[in-house]
């Protein structure tokens, strides 16, 4: 996966799960170059991208921020999600799978497309 | 893009007695770019970045740098480059005070502030020899040399090969953070590609003198394959796509191919392949063995 895709969805991941709050400050450019020695370029396309999704905004001289209504997903419709997910990893460690095992499957699970046979 | 690009070479080659150290080279490197130039030792980097400087002189064809000739308009473009030679040679005996002196008097556009203030950062003692500082902080010294000319276009050849892993990510961590804040344009030349991935957003890949793979690195991720199926003839498979290597067992055939659409047929199994075996690929890739598409003009935008 691309660079700059890998952070979008970790910003749009922290936002989903509230880790992100409306108005909140992302770092600068340079200070994701810095901390993670990383393409500027990519940091600015991965804002241009979660800009144009409109996630976040940036604004002129002062800096980029979390978007005021990002469209969390209501956070008892999380709680439940969560629950039933909880159920889910206790079932499949109970069937004798590892974290990694677990880990592929739901990762399968997300890209059903990723080995394809294209007729 | 309006502007010239940072770098544009045509038909562009040198040669070293019998020897061609680089030939038919037409390329751009757009403005603002951070480029990965890669190839095995000998393949022709030092010798283009050379080109590229105004060090040695063409054999064929022509280079422009800054949309300028580096060697009959000289004085118009070596003040706005800045070039890191490889295993960064500084003079071991003077001291770090006395090398940034030796830089600014060189130099008509030298920012000393800059200069003093990363030597500062770096927590690198200025009376202290060159010559006794380790392998990593010697490269930050003649990176900060380069920097301090307040270049538009870096060229680095070979920055990382000879530090460890830390003061490697120390280095380009250095380098990524004069692209965000200046803008500056940089070429940088490796025979390692494991961490460029995360730092240059364009490639070109050099074997024997000739680049072979030039482009957005997202896009060359983007348009190549690697295809499994049973062991077959991948002739129908290249009439298509552009085979770059292909690996047989008995039983199952392996292609690596830049991909000219979609892959129909369905008895090929299609995996996305990462840049380091995509450049390992072209790197061992002899040209005639499967046919080359037409070198026309290898322009990528930024």
């Amino acid at each position: 996966m691309p660079a700059y895709l890998q952070l979008v969805q970790q910003v749009r991941q922290a936002i989903r799960l509230g880790i992100l709050q409306p108005g909140d400050q992302l770092p600068t450019v340079k200070e994701v170059v810095t901390s993670l020695t990383i393409n500027p370029n990519t940091v600015l396309h991965a804002y241009r991208q979660l800009d144009f999704e409109g996630l976040i905004e940036g604004r002129r001289g002062v800096g980029t921020f979390v978007s005021a209504d990002p469209v969390p997903p209501p956070p008892d419709e999380l709680k439940s999600l969560r629950s039933s997910l909880e159920r889910w990893v206790e079932r499949a460690r109970s069937a004798g799978l590892d974290d990694e095992s677990i880990a592929g499957l739901v990762g399968d699970a997300l890209r059903p497309s990723t080995v394809s046979r294209v007729a | 893009m309006s502007e010239s690009p940072a770098l544009r070479t045509t038909q562009l080659g040198k040669r070293y007695g019998a020897t061609w150290a680089l030939r038919d080279c037409t390329l751009d490197v757009p403005t603002g770019s951070v480029t990965a130039l890669v190839g095995p030792n000998g393949a022709g980097k030092s010798t283009l970045l050379h080109l590229a400087i105004g060090l040695s002189r063409a054999t064929t064809g022509t280079v422009e740098v800054l949309g300028r000739s580096p060697i009959s308009e000289a004085s118009a473009v070596l003040p706005r480059l800045g070039f890191v030679a490889q295993d960064h040679p500084l003079h071991k005996g003077l001291t770090v005070a006395e090398m940034l002196t030796y830089g600014r008097k060189l130099n008509p556009t030298w920012d000393d502030e800059l200069a003093r203030r990363r030597i500062d950062e770096l927590g690198l003692p200025p009376s202290r020899k060159v010559g006794k500082l380790s392998g990593g902080q010697q490269a930050q010294v003649a990176l900060t040399l380069a920097l301090a000319k307040r270049p538009e276009l870096l060229l680095l050849d070979e920055p990382v090969a000879s530090l460890d892993p830390l003061a490697r990510r120390e280095f380009l961590n250095a380098v990524m953070e004069v692209v965000a804040e200046h803008g500056v344009t940089v070429i940088l030349s490796s025979h390692i590609v494991a961490e460029l991935e995360r730092v240059c957003d364009h490639l070109i890949t050099l074997t024997e003198g000739h680049p072979q793979l030039v482009g957005r690195i997202d896009e060359i991720v983007a348009s190549h394959r690697l295809l499994t199926g049973p062991r077959s003839d991948p002739s129908s498979v290249a009439r298509v796509h552009h085979v770059i290597r292909e690996t047989h067992t008995d039983r199952q055939t392996t292609l690596l191919v830049r991909a000219g659409g979609h892959v129909y047929d369905t008895c090929w199994e299609q995996h996305e392949v990462d840049l380091e075996e995509i450049v390992l690929a072209y790197l061992g890739y002899r040209p005639g063995v499967a046919s080359r598409a037409p070198a026309a003009r290898e322009v990528v935008t930024s």
